[in-house]
Order: structure tokens, then C-alpha cells, then sequence
């Protein structure tokens, strides 16, 4: 190992007095401290993930019988439209810009945000977006599905203002969105610790780098085709009305070059929470750093080019329908490649079986199931009969539930103690996995064979034929155990912040600098910038503690274990 | 749990991290078992009415397969090494940061596998995209070529000769409209929900939607073809064995998506003639009472009312 680095030094500012943190609701509203917006990004939008549950278990009961008349269609189709619409825009995409904004700045050595005013603009948009979508439930909501197919978005079929406020949704959560993705790519572009070359960028940042690249080119192309819907619905244009020279499949090409890519965009940043939490419980580093980042980034260029797989049941010509396939084909390589990095990571580790790490092992174990199930719905001959069922909708969900929402309760096991200063509850945690995770999967895997059986997706009623009224009562019970296991982790986290164990600055022996301050961290995070030498640098500092207190502080590793690259 | 002596948690510990591997492990076990016990539907799409749809649900089980092998072994290697590599006294884990060969070789082994996948779904694409023709005692059917949006991607049988039934998706409801042998359209055979087909012969449909988009879709008979506003989809089956197949749009239509329903029922081809004579000579009956009618109207109408206030 290198000697202490004194030769070379670079100019920093080194703070001396540190302005007392304001209290009150006032200094909430008006902070600009990216810690504090990390916090009420990821409080507002687990309220919204809660109602979009909420509207989840509601379609779960009408769905429990057959034949059953809990709900009238137009509720039916209200709620999927804002279960959908809420647990992608509302949800998964900004609670990932929540740990980004709190994280990424302590893990790349920042005292905040590139731009940290546009920073608090970014919440207040998103909270405005949510606030606009929900006040439709007191005239109209929407029912056309997040997707909003037209015509039956246009005027003619919804002539309510539901659409109108979805519309009005998409454009104030994507300028969100646009301003947080530009102030982490700006954030991370220019204000890395010094030594902190690319090669050494946490994963999650890596994660976040991309996630912010996809939604710069993305998002402008779902705001011009919802801005082409709304002058069609109120001024007169037609763009996606056949009878004046429009074309609806149009809007679902337009919808889906955003869509896709925005699947990526909710997954990406999951996929860097695991990157970072399984090395620190296996005490191992990252198998393939260099691999997990360059499919990263591979996995973004070629999320650009599979948009057409949502579509393989329209009008469309065979050689189009091949280049599709065989584009989202491809994207199951560097995806493969990241599994088999991390179950390496796991390999001859110590594995500490700690709330995040199950989480995290959870998540691989769910995702790979909704890996596969991409695979069949990527052969387009078998899309034909899957496409728009059941099937669906259990892939989706193992992609989105397994995939990002346990990464984010990884995430959240994972960090709380960093953003409350307590650990939270072990047991209770886990508890809360083992519900989930069975609830989830009763949930889920039989959703494939009642698509299988022929029941499409976005039908408030089935007919009592076949095995349909069992499977979907097993679905259904399966939706209320997933719940209580959600339930459970809302009851760990309000109690911890109470009785939670103090944490201490470090409490897992992790790898990143958001470990290096306090917990909470102070108002300016880093009295001195610490220089980074590896892509874990703090092992490095523990490794110098250690060395220059010549204690005996457990290092988590065996210190003198020499890296190998084999 | 924190209170309590390291001991105590120690074996609290222990015995938990124990029902979680087992717990897991069962779950997995549990899918399996599922799998092994499954019957047709459960794991495997509907097939049996025609080709296309046996094809497809051949090209479905050779994907499973590959798929079952990799879920059993990705999922198999991770188990194993969490239980395995679990935190044990003086264990110490591996700094190993990577192994190039190794990186390499799952990279191109993942792409051997999807590129398998992909030879094996063009080596069957001809038989699902494109339809056999009529069997030799199937209905004379005219050959298709006055269909007004020809197409690139339309699919024909070898010898040209299908029976092409247009299919209209409307809220909520299909509409089905049999050829003739003129031009007017306004006296051809239609019918709605219900389409009634002739075993032995090649039925190729021409799919459109009246307002918003539909998906037709009969599962045993091949897969969705959506039918959007100003466009034409293709598709065909060829059913051997009379019988009623059912279905329903699979494309979110409105209210009513899910009550809007669709059925075929294949007869005998000489009964399938009979039914579109009857249909057709309604139909001329109709039409003929229908101008009867107008002409009265109109007759009325040019005569003064003479009971008129």
C-alpha cells in the first residue's frame, strides 16, 4: 500500500465555521441543501408509491372472483391509469433522483449539487405534478392507461379533463426530471473529489450518470408528444386522428421511444444501489467493476433501440418486427453480464445476511425471473399470444417490483442510518423481506399462467372459465401479504427514527465517502475533501486509521490479503 | 433485540439467517414442483385450432426450455453461495476484483444462447407468418386479389386462394364481412361476435377498427393482430375440426374492453356454403325491403299530407 500522500496537494476550501442547521417547516420549504430535498424526494414520493398500492389492492379485489362487481369499469379503469401512471412518474423515477440527490454529492466527495436552486425546483415540480394528477380524482380521472393510446386519448373518447391533468402531469414531472437529471450529470461531471477519476466513480453514480443521460434524451420526446395530444384534443390539430392525414400508431411510436428507455431509466439506478450493497455485506470488492459499468452504458445506448418490442402486434412489416427482436436480444447480454457479476460477487465472500443484503440477494434471485420472461416477449412470433395478457403484466412487475422496488428497500436498509443517524430494526426488516417476498411472488408468477390462459390485461371482469377464478384469488391473496410486508417497513422506519440503534459514521465497514462524515452529515458534508486513491475509499481510510493508531480495528477484511485479478 | 446479551443474539441470529435460506430455498423448490406439475395451460400458451398457433406454442416451448436450464442454474449458483459463503468464524473472503476470461466467456455464452434463440424463430417464422393452402375438400375460395389495401406484408397461401374475411373492431363490438364476386360492398355476407368459417380452407383476415384500437385475438387460433384506425393488419389460420373457438379484444378500448368479445366457429364446408347463401340472400331481401321503403318515403313525401294540422 502507498504511504500517506503528502507530496502532492491540491487547493481546496477547508471550512472553519459551519452555520447551525435552521429548524422549522420554513426552513424546509425554502432549503436548497440537497440532503434535505433527498429526504422530502423520498418521503413525497413513498406516499405516492402508498397511494399507488392502495389502488393496486383495490383492482386485486375486484379481480379476486370472477364476474365480480366491487368496482364499475370506468373506477376500474381509472385506478390502473393511476396505478400506473403513479408508480412510474411519481414513484420509481424521482425516489431514484431522492437517493441520487442525497447520496451522490457524499459519495463523489461534493458539499451539494452542481445547481442546487434548480435542485429545489425539481422537487417542487414533481410535488406540483403529483398534486395536479390526484386533483382529477375530484372531477375526472383518467382511464386510458399510463399509456393514453390514441384516439382513445383524444377528445372524441375521453372528452373529460382526466387526460388533460395526465398530460399536465407528464409535462411538470418531466421538466422536473430534465433539471434533476441535467444538475446530476453537471454535478457529477465537475465536482468529484480530487483523485476520483472515472474509473474509481461508485457504481450508483455510474447508475446515475445514466440514468440522468437517458432522461435528457428520453423526456423531450414523451413533452412534444403529449404537447402534440393536447393541441389535438383542444385546438383542432390531428396528428394522431387517421381521418386528417394522422396516424395513432404515431403516438405509440413517439410513446414508446420515451417508454422504453424510461423502463431502463427506473432500473438502472436499482441495479447501482446492488452494486454497492453486496460487496459491503460479502466483504468482497465488486466482481467486474469495469464489466458492471460498461453494461451499464451499453444497456442505455441499446434501450434507444428496442422501443418497437411494445408494438409487435401492430401493423407492421416482418423486417421490422426482426430488428426489434433481435435489438432486445441483444439488451439481455449486458444485463446477463451484470447477474453474473453480482452472483460472483457473492462467491467465496463472508456473507453478512443483513436487511439490505437480503433485500439485494431478493432482488437478483425476482429480476431474473423478469430477465427471462423479457426473453419470450422478445421473440415477437411468441409476443403475439403473450402481448397485452396477464403474462405481461406479471413480466412488468418483475421487472419493476422485483427489480426496482426491492433495490429500493435495499437502498433504504441500506442508507437510513446515514440520513437518520439510527439503524433501523433487524428483525422487523427482515420480517418485512420474508413478507414481501412471498407476497410478491404469490402475487406474480401465477399473473403469467392467468395470462397464459387467455385473459388480457385492463379487463375489469373475466368470465368464470378454465382455472381463472383460482388463479386470480391466489394473486389476489398474494397482493394483500406484499402489503403487509410494505406495511411493515413504513412501521420499522417511523419507529426507528425513534428507538432506532445510534449508527455511528460507518456502521456496515462500507466502501464510499458518504460513510466518511457523521450521521446525519453536517450542512456542508465535508470539512476537508478527502483524497481518493481507489474505488473504495474507505477502506482506505479505515486501512490508514488503523495503520496510524496501530489499533487493532477490525478492518471487516483480512488486511493482508493482496488484490488479485486472476 | 439489541438489548439482549451477544450470545443470545448470536444464536437469534444464527437460527434466523437458517429460516431464511430455507425459506428461500423452498419457494424455489416450490416453483419448481409447480412447473413439473403443471398442466397445458398453466405454463404454455393455447394452441390446437390451428398451425400458426401450434407453431407458435412449439417455438414457446423450445424458449422455456432454454429459459428453465438458465433459471436453474443462475438461481442454483446463487443459492449455493449464500449458503456456502455466509459469514462464518475466521472465514475471509476472497479480493478478488474480477477475472477477464471468465467476464469474456459469460458475455459471448449469453449471446450464443439469444442467438440460437433467434435461428430457431426465423426457421419457423414462414410457417406462422405465412398460411398453407385450402385442403383439396376445403370451400371453393375465390383468389384473393381485389383486396383493396394490398399489401407487402399480407399474408397468401401458395396458390393465392384464401377466404379473406374483413375484420372491423368497433366499441364493442366485430364486425366480420365475407367476400363476394362484385364490387359493391353494401350487399356482402357480415356478421357480428360470431364468425362463421369452413374447416379445410385458409382464412385470411384483413383487421381494422372502426374509432380506437383493437386487438383481435382467438389464443388457439394464433396471436393478436391489432386493428388501428387507418391501417390494415394481416393474419390467417386454417382450422381442421369444426368447432367454436373464443376470444376477446386484447387492446384497452374503453369501458366496456372487457365484455367485448369474439368467437369462431368453423362447420363443415358445405354447411359454411349453405350459411353464406342464407346470409347473402337476407341480405338481397333486406336491401330490396329497405329501397321499397325509401320509395314510399319519398313517395309521401312529394304527396300533400293531407291530415296536417
Amino acid at each position: 500500500m502507498a504511504a500517506v500522500d503528502t507530496a502532492v496537494r491540491i487547493p481546496e476550501i477547508t471550512a472553519h465555521h459551519v452555520e447551525p442547521e435552521p429548524t422549522g417547516w420554513v426552513s424546509w420549504v425554502t432549503t436548497t441543501d440537497h440532503k434535505r430535498l433527498g429526504i422530502m424526494y423520498l418521503v413525497t414520493t413513498f406516499v405516492f408509491f402508498l397511494l399507488g398500492g392502495v389502488e393496486a389492492l383495490l383492482m386485486r379485489v375486484q379481480l379476486g372472483a370472477p364476474d365480480n362487481t366491487f368496482l364499475t369499469p370506468s373506477t376500474y379503469n381509472a385506478l390502473f391509469t393511476l396505478h400506473g401512471t403513479t408508480m412510474v412518474f411519481l414513484f420509481v423515477v424521482p425516489i431514484m433522483a431522492g437517493f441520487a440527490n442525497y447520496f451522490l454529492p457524499l459519495m463523489i466527495g461534493a458539499r451539494d449539487m452542481a445547481f442546487p436552486k434548480l435542485n429545489a425546483l425539481s422537487y417542487w415540480l414533481l410535488l406540483a405534478g403529483g398534486i395536479v394528477f390526484y386533483g382529477s380524482l375530484f372531477f375526472a380521472p383518467p382511464e386510458a392507461g399510463w399509456t393514453s393510446y390514441a384516439p382513445l386519448s383524444g377528445s372524441a373518447f375521453s372528452p373529460t379533463s382526466g387526460i388533460d391533468a395526465w398530460i399536465f402531469l407528464i409535462h411538470l414531472t418531466g421538466i422536473s426530471s430534465l433539471l434533476g437529471a441535467i444538475n446530476f450529470y453537471a454535478t457529477i461531471a465537475n465536482m468529484r473529489a480530487p483523485g476520483m477519476g472515472w474509473g474509481r466513480l461508485p457504481l450508483f453514480v455510474w447508475s446515475i450518470l445514466v440514468y440522468a443521460i437517458l432522461l435528457i434524451l428520453a423526456l423531450p420526446v414523451i413533452a412534444g408528444a403529449v404537447t402534440l395530444l393536447l393541441t389535438d384534443r383542444h385546438f383542432g390539430t390531428g396528428f394522431f386522428d387517421q381521418s386528417q392525414g394522422g396516424d395513432p400508431l404515431l403516438w405509440q411510436h413517439l410513446f414508446w421511444f420515451f417508454g422504453h428507455p424510461e423502463v431502463y431509466i427506473m432500473i438502472l439506478p436499482g441495479f447501482g444501489i446492488i452494486s454497492e450493497v453486496l460487496p459491503v455485506f460479502a466483504r468482497k470488492p465488486i466482481f467486474g467493476y469495469k464489466a458492471i459499468a460498461a453494461s451499464t452504458v451499453s444497456i442505455a445506448f441499446l434501450a434507444m433501440l428496442v422501443w418497437a418490442h411494445h408494438m409487435f402486434s401492430t401493423p407492421s412489416a416482418t423486417i421490422v418486427l426482426i430488428f426489434f427482436m433481435i435489438s432486445s436480444f441483444l439488451i439481455a447480454v449486458p444485463t446477463g453480464v451484470k447477474i453474473f457479476n453480482w452472483v460472483a460477487t457473492l462467491w467465496r465472500g463472508t456473507i453478512e445476511f443483513k436487511t439490505p443484503l437480503i433485500f439485494s440477494v431478493g432482488f437478483i434471485s425476482i429480476f431474473l425471473v423478469g430477465g427471462i420472461t423479457g426473453v419470450f416477449l422478445a421473440v415477437f412470433p411468441v409476443d403475439w399470444q403473450l402481448t397485452d395478457t396477464y403474462f405481461v403484466v406479471a413480466h412488468l412487475h418483475y421487472v419493476l417490483v422485483g427489480g426496482s422496488v426491492f433495490s429500493i428497500f435495499a437502498g433504504i436498509y441500506y442508507w437510513f442510518p446515514k440520513m437518520s443517524g439510527r439503524m433501523l430494526g433487524e428483525s422487523m426488516g427482515k420480517w418485512s423481506f420474508a413478507l414481501m417476498y412471498v407476497g410478491f411472488n404469490v402475487t406474480f408468477l401465477i399473473q403469467h399462467a392467468i395470462g397464459l390462459d387467455g385473459m388480457p390485461r385492463r379487463v375489469y371482469e373475466y368470465p368464470d372459465v378454465g382455472h381463472l377464478g383460482l388463479y386470480n384469488l391466489i394473486s389476489t391473496i398474494g397482493s394483500f401479504i406484499l402489503a403487509v410486508g410494505i406495511g411493515l417497513t413504513v412501521i420499522n422506519v417511523v419507529r426507528s427514527l425513534k428507538v432506532g440503534v445510534k449508527a455511528g459514521p460507518d456502521p456496515w465497514k462500507a466502501n464510499t465517502l458518504e460513510w466518511f462524515m457523521p450521521s446525519p452529515p453536517p450542512v456542508n458534508n465535508f470539512d476537508a475533501i478527502p483524497r481518493v486513491r481507489s474505488v473504495e475509499p474507505m477502506k482506505d481510510v479505515r486501512r490508514q486509521v488503523a495503520r496510524q493508531t496501530a489499533s487493532s480495528i477490525e478492518l471487516g477484511e483480512d488486511p493482508s490479503m493482496s488484490e488479485s485479478r486472476a | 433485540m439489541n438489548r439482549m446479551p451477544a450470545a443470545l443474539t448470536c444464536v437469534h441470529a444464527r437460527t434466523r439467517r437458517r429460516v431464511f435460506t430455507l425459506a428461500f430455498a423452498g419457494a424455489v423448490a416450490g416453483g419448481l414442483a409447480l412447473a413439473a406439475g403443471a398442466s397445458a395451460d398453466l405454463l404454455t400458451p393455447e394452441s390446437g385450432g390451428s398451425a400458426n398457433a401450434d407453431d407458435i406454442d412449439t417455438l414457446y416451448k423450445i424458449v422455456l426450455v432454454v429459459a428453465t436450464v438458465i433459471f436453474i442454474g443462475v438461481e442454483g449458483a446463487l443459492v449455493y453461495s449464500l449458503v456456502k459463503f455466509r459469514a462464518r468464524k475466521n472465514a475471509v473472503a476472497a479480493q478478488i476484483r474480477g477475472n477477464t476470461r471468465l467476464e469474456i466467456g459469460w458475455t459471448i455464452g449469453a449471446a450464443v444462447v439469444l442467438v440460437v434463440l433467434a435461428v430457431v424463430t426465423f426457421a419457423m417464422l414462414g410457417g406462422i407468418r405465412t398460411p398453407p393452402n385450402s385442403d383439396a375438400d376445403g370451400f371453393a375460395t375465390p383468389v384473393v386479389q381485389n383486396v383493396s389495401s394490398a399489401s407487402a406484408f399480407q399474408p397468401r397461401p401458395p396458390n393465392g386462394r384464401s377466404l379473406n374475411i374483413k375484420v372491423n373492431g368497433q366499441r364493442y363490438v366485430w364486425r366480420y364481412t365475407y367476400p363476394d364476386d362484385d364490387d359493391n360492398v353494401l350487399n356482402n355476407a357480415f356478421s357480428y361476435v360470431e364468425m362463421v368459417v369452413p374447416t379445410k380452407t385458409t382464412i385470411t383476415l384483413n383487421i381494422d377498427a372502426q374509432d380506437v384500437a383493437h386487438s383481435w385475438w382467438i389464443p388457439a387460433l394464433g396471436g393478436k393482430f391489432d386493428g388501428v384506425p387507418g391501417h390494415t393488419n394481416f393474419t390467417w389460420f386454417k382450422i381442421d375440426k369444426p368447432g367454436v373457438y373464443r376470444g376477446q379484444c386484447a387492446e384497452l378500448c374503453g369501458r366496456n374492453h372487457a365484455d367485448m368479445v369474439a368467437q369462431v366457429r368453423a362447420v363443415e364446408p358445405a354447411e359454411f356454403k349453405t350459411w353464406l347463401e342464407t346470409k347473402e340472400r337476407e341480405i338481397d331481401e333486406n336491401n330490396a325491403g329497405a329501397l321499397e321503403r325509401r320509395k314510399a318515403d319519398a313517395e309521401a313525401a312529394t304527396t300533400p299530407a293531407e291530415e296536417a294540422p
